[in-house]
């Protein structure tokens, strides 16, 4: 399928023809940077007389902070500020705005990053310190007197819902409610997505299943934790150096919250060792700058592990009702569900994407998803690659799955028969534009993984999963050097390749070489606007921004070699990295290359820049079905996971090496968030396993080779049909794994993590044996 | 507080410093001498993105005290290549796309050296345990352990 | 705080004796310079014992070996006739973390940390392992079962320290193992640990037995019943299902973040039979 390559109906000059660089495995241009230690990340700067800055996290899940003494901590040699609440204004209430695939509120976030009233998590920032060295800075926090009331404190979402339950907020309104609740509360919104009556789809069912899941916080687990440098002068100019998917929208953050001039922060994006939506949000930023700010010097933050752990963005732990409906011959007649997210301390789950996301694999006359955002003391939440679709579609592809098993249908002809295409109206609303559900069912359906023999106790499950995918803001120029190569400069953080693939399709726009294209990331200075990486949007969008910047350098090299050859511009054509005159000028001209016009350029013109910055729309929605064997040790409850295959439609796989390694990464951080991550909290709410040890993401011999299975219905807004990769990937594990344990052992696993101690006690309840309990 | 003088030789060059008694390796070496390619991922050896080799043995530089390695050989990434020319593995990371964000690449760079000056011949199996130390957040594994059963079957020819 | 990297051990006994502010002892430090990062511990000195010759060496003795109480777990699975003798204990110290950790991780400092869920323990006190113990009031040498007396919590007095450990010589026909359970394949602390080592006699019947278990208790526990029901007779599956209820039986554990009650004290069970059957066919073969 890899090969399967659809003609993309773009605009870039590549269509429709075999490619020399797009679709091809180069070696990325970061590459040597990053094998030999040179690429430099957010910890890894170090400037003149920088100063060393932590912070104080509060120890408990819930208090009232009375008061802070930080005298003895300004009182101690070596100590060149100290900040609390006091030293940021608060925001407007209102005041939110969209950002990526979350949403922003400046009053929430001045809280988030330094705890005002109340201190609303265990890891909430109640202070910071800037000193000389890392050891001073430590003292200083051991010297700052905090003055608290310890409140009651809730982490569950359904007990957080309940009256009586402790008040995270007790200003909260919630949003999309008919009716006001006429008390305090924590529910922040209500979302409604469907249409058609499900009371009428399920009247038409021959079976009906209705479960209950939940879902417990997991976190990005990227490797490296946050940090930043900031250097603010006397006179209230500033540069922030940051690990960020997004330092344009971490400038607007900041500005925002010191109350500077956007344009008075210049932002530099460091490489980003992984973030997976969790670092589209500011957390040291706003104090780093905020301490240099006061010392007027340069002070470096950077989180340990621990603290990454309990004050940054996990994704929302869920309680999930659902109940699906369907003939004996295999049609869904009715989907409903009702999800409870966790958003943590303040507003701000994935939840309504996650009921946008829930049954948008198929189909369907009559469906409904509601949900609700739940205020907990948890650290906000933040987005977590296809934010909020993994844990609906873990329920909902577990409740397909079982119905398929009741009325005797394959899992995948099941799907197949309800999969929507092009036109077929979504779940939540909108009719789908080209997608390609039904050819990567039919790819997982007749892949050699599906075919095979599972050996005796093994089972094997799959699922389907959907991400929107986005587009967004975006910019890129391509400074033409006077030898003919090329500068790309572009405005979106590099997560994982995207140097390469946005510079293979500049290449291949120009018809140069791949290597005469430098691309860098420009600090928040080089370029217009760009939103964060995030959305699985680089590729597509980017790629937009870039084959237009490419057309409009071309543009100019045409009139420089109509003005050259003295012909009208509409006489000259660019081919295969040179102009050529056409219409009868042919004979007499000899093409002029790239390096010729730009030797020259300074007497025909000058410099020459192609530019484009576009609002990208139109971003292709992406499914994707994995297959997966499991083997289980039924005397321990261990899981192996023996055989996974991901199918995925890519729209095109611009750089095939990096299309898979979104979906192999993918896949096993879902592997993780099914078999053994979760957040466990202590009876006040202390998170018990802030660490890689007790943290369990999978390890290397955790996990077999992950197949892949490109898929390439390209996307029409597209000028080469990229469809984004990055998130889809962790949408079908959960489920495709709890339905390989279903065939396995006859058990259907309603709670994740499906931990060896559940799953032994779910084996002996099955065999009636009730001595051993989870 | 008095510092310690430490003589150690770190990718073949002598080195001196001057350490506190609780700084670890991987604090003097990013911090000290600047050679920021070790990672501090977790500080606690869960992560093994501060790899480097101590005499030959791999170990996490944050569980090493800077005080003890005088005397003694540390090898770190920035020692892997020869001159310009990359070490076969760091080649075949590239070849191989076996990095995305790349912040666990050093380590997994220098444990996986570790393993094949060791074991020429190591099993896919071999390989996954070895490295198990080692956290990658972003590939799923698939294609660091690709790259280094191709290096170790290019090494063998 | 201070460093400190003795070249003998009456050196480092008089910097432990004579240091206040609770000195530590400094082996492989994969323990302790995670407490120190954490700042569960802030001492006053560290000793380093890896300068020392005796810490640092394995040496034959009386047909068993001494291993120093800082020998890595990379050398000792390196030394190919004492992981003939002794394959559990290799293969206990072999499970306690990464590649990188065994470049350091020690026995001595697996035993000293004296956590309930460490790796080497259950399988030292099954292999009737003792310790040479060393400290301002001279020497003494302890089985390993009697150092801890509970987490965190050891017998050794103000300035005394582990030297060595030593692995005694067995007969023929002999065996012993150690598996562990943990929720990944690595990387993770003992859910439940357990060890066995046996003798078989001329006649095929268990001869000799010792069987311990770690992560069910303050302290890893040697199981005396447990070894009873193999002792005298042919380890078929009734006396492992006796053994193994043994094992049972005695675990105390508690819930925490790693299992729960429940799970330890099943597993526990699961495992010594599995272990049993390994350290059997051992035997047989030996």
């Amino acid at each position: 399928m890899t090969d399967s390559n659809k003609t993309p109906s773009g605009n870039g000059t590549g269509n429709g023809k075999d490619y020399k660089w797009v679709g091809t495995r180069a070696v990325r241009p970061d590459g040597v940077d990053k094998v030999t230690g040179r690429a430099k990340f957010g910890a890894d700067l170090h400037l003149p007389n920088m100063l060393v800055g932590k912070v104080l996290r509060s120890p408990h899940a819930h208090a009232h902070i009375r008061s802070i003494d930080t005298s003895a901590a300004e009182a101690l040699s070596g100590v060149k500020a100290v900040i609390t609440r006091d030293d940021f204004s608060d925001q407007p209430k209102g005041a939110v705005q969209p950002a990526g695939e979350m949403t922003i509120n400046y009053r929430d976030m001045v809280r988030n990053v330094m705890a005002r009233e109340k201190a609303l998590y265990e890891g909430h920032a109640i202070a910071a310190v800037a000193a000389v060295d890392a050891r001073i800075a430590a003292k200083a926090l051991s010297l700052i007197k905090v003055d608290f009331e310890v409140l009651p404190h809730v982490i569950d979402p359904v007990a957080a819902m309940e009256s009586g339950a402790p008040i995270i907020q007790e200003d909260l309104m919630t949003e999309g409610m008919e009716q006001s609740p006429g008390a305090m509360t924590n529910i922040a919104k209500r979302v409604e997505f469907g249409h058609g009556d499900v009371a009428v789809g399920f009247a038409e069912a021959d079976v009906v299943i209705e479960r209950e899941f939940t879902t417990q916080p997991v976190h990005q687990a990227y490797i490296e934790p946050h940090a930043c440098v900031a250097s603010m002068t006397e006179d209230g100019q500033g540069e922030l150096w940051l690990s960020t998917q997004g330092h344009y929208v971490a400038r607007g953050h900041c500005a925002t919250l010191l109350g500077l001039d956007v344009s008075k922060l210049r932002v530099q994006a460091s490489e980003i060792g992984g973030g997976f939506g969790g670092k589209t949000v500011v957390y040291l930023e706003p104090l780093a700058l905020a301490l240099s700010r006061k010392a007027c010097q340069p002070v470096k933050m950077a989180m340990t592990r621990e603290e990454v752990f309990r004050a940054t963005g996990p994704t929302s732990g869920a309680h999930l009702w659902v109940k699906v409906g369907a003939t004996n011959d295999g049609r869904i007649t009715a989907a409903d569900a009702v999800l409870k997210y966790q958003a943590g301390a303040f507003p701000g789950s994935p939840v309504a994407q996650g009921a946008q996301c829930a049954f948008a694999p198929y189909e369907l006359n009559h469906v409904r998803t509601i949900g609700y955002d739940i205020l907990v003391n948890r650290a906000k939440v933040a987005a977590y690659r296809a934010p909020g679709a993994p844990i609906a579609e873990y329920a909902t592809e577990s409740v397909m799955d079982e119905i398929a098993g009741v009325i005797g249908m394959d899992p995948l002809e099941f799907r197949l028969k309800n999969a929507p295409k092009q036109g077929s109206q979504s779940s939540y609303g909108p009719k789908f534009p080209v997608i390609g559900c039904i050819e990567t069912l039919e790819a997982a359906r007749d892949h050699d993984h599906y075919q095979s023999p599972l050996k005796a106790g093994q089972g094997r499950g799959v699922a389907t999963g959907y991400w929107f995918n986005i587009g967004g803001q975006t910019s890129a120029t391509l400074n033409l050097s006077e030898d003919g190569s090329v500068a790309l400069v572009l405005g979106t953080v590099d997560v994982g390749g995207t140097r390469a693939s946005l510079s293979m399709m500049a290449a291949e726009e120009l018809g140069i070489d791949l290597d005469k294209v430098r691309p860098m990331i420009g600090d928040t200075s080089a370029l217009g606007y760009n939103m964060l990486t995030g959305g699985s949007r680089v590729t597509f969008a980017g790629g937009i921004a870039v084959v237009g910047a490419a057309q409009d350098l071309i543009g100019t090299l045409k009139d420089r070699a109509a003005k050259f050859w003295d012909i009208p511009v509409d006489d000259v054509e660019w081919a295969e990295g040179e102009a050529r005159a056409t219409n009868g000028y042919t004979d007499n001209m000899q093409p002029l290359s790239l390096q010729e016009i730009a030797k020259d350029m300074a007497k025909t013109g000058g410099p020459i820049v192609g530019a484009h910055s576009i609002n990208a729309q139109g971003a292709g929605p992406s499914f994707g079905t994995h297959v997966v064997d499991v083997d289980v040790d039924r005397e321990t409850g261990r899981v192996w996971v023996t055989r996974y295959t991901v199918v995925q439609d890519a729209g095109k796989a611009i750089h095939p090496s990096y299309v898979e390694g979104q979906y192999q990464g993918g896949a096993v951080q879902g592997i993780g968030w099914a078999l053994n991550e979760e957040y466990i909290y202590d009876d006040k709410g202390r998170l018990e396993n802030a660490g890689f040890l007790d943290y369990r993401v999978p390890v290397c011999s955790d996990v077999p080779m992950i197949d892949t299975v490109i898929v390439e219905v390209a996307n029409p807004t597209h000028p080469y049909g990229v469809r984004g990769v990055g998130e889809t990937p962790i949408v079908p594990p959960m489920a495709a794994i709890s339905n390989a344990l279903a065939n396995a052992l006859g058990i259907r696993f309603t709670d994740l993590p499906m931990s060896p101690p559940r799953v032994l006690a779910a084996i002996k309840a099955a065999n009636g044996d009730a001595t051993t309990a989870s | 507080m008095a510092k310690y003088h430490i003589t150690t030789r770190i990718n073949g060059d002598d080195v001196e410093f001057l350490c506190a008694p609780e700084q670890t390796l991987l604090d003097v070496l990013r911090d000290d001498l600047r050679l920021t390619g070790s990672k501090e991922g977790c500080a606690s050896g869960d992560c093994g993105a501060c790899s480097v080799t101590i005499d030959g043995r791999l170990v996490c530089s944050c569980l090493v005290l800077a005080a003890e390695v005088g005397g003694q050989e540390i090898e770190t990434i920035e020692g892997m290549a020869d001159g310009d020319r990359l070490h076969p593995l760091q080649q075949k990371f590239l070849d191989f796309a076996a990095l995305q964000c790349g912040v666990c690449t050093p380590g997994f760079l220098i444990a996986a050296k570790a393993l094949l000056d060791r074991n020429s011949n190591p099993s896919e199996t071999e390989v996954r345990y070895w490295l198990a130390g080692n956290l990658c957040r972003c590939t799923g594994y698939d294609k660091i352990v690709r790259a280094v059963l191709d290096t170790a079957a290019d090494m063998r020819d | 705080m201070r460093y400190e990297a003795p070249q003998t051990v009456d050196q480092a006994i008089s910097l432990l004796a004579g240091t206040h502010g609770n000195p530590r002892v400094l082996a492989g430090g994969t323990d302790l310079l995670v407490q120190l990062r954490a700042g569960f511990i802030d001492p006053e000195l560290i000793v380093d014992i890896k300068q020392i010759d005796e810490t640092t060496a394995i040496t034959a003795e009386d047909g068993g070996f001494r291993v120093g109480a800082a020998v890595s777990g990379a050398r000792l699975k390196e030394h190919d006739t004492l992981s003939l003798l002794w394959p559990g204990v290799v293969e206990a110290a072999d499970l306690i973390g990464s590649t990188q950790i065994q470049g350091r991780a020690s026995m001595g400092g697996n035993l000293c940390n004296a956590s309930p869920a460490a790796d080497t323990v259950p399988a030292l006190i099954a292999a009737g392992a003792t310790c040479a113990l060393a400290g301002p009031g001279g020497r003494r040498e302890v089985p390993v079962e009697e150092i801890c007396t509970g987490p965190g919590q050891t017998i050794l007095t103000d300035g005394e320290f582990v030297v060595s450990i030593l692995l005694p010589a067995r007969g023929s026909r002999s065996g012993d193992a150690y598996l562990r359970f943990i929720p990944r394949t690595e990387m993770d602390i003992a859910v439940v640990g357990v060890g066995v080592s046996l003798s078989l006699g001329a006649d095929g019947q268990c001869s000799a037995a010792r069987v311990a278990v770690g992560a069910v208790a303050p302290t890893a526990l040697l199981v005396p019943a447990a070894a009873e029901a193999l002792v005298g007779g042919v380890v078929d599956d009734a006396a492992i299902d006796a053994m193994a209820a043994a094992v049972r039986a005695v675990c105390r554990p508690i819930d925490d973040k790693r299992g729960t009650v429940a799970y330890r004290i099943e597993v526990a069970g699961v495992l010594a039979g599995r272990v049993c059957r390994i350290a059997l066919e051992r035997a047989g073969s030996t």
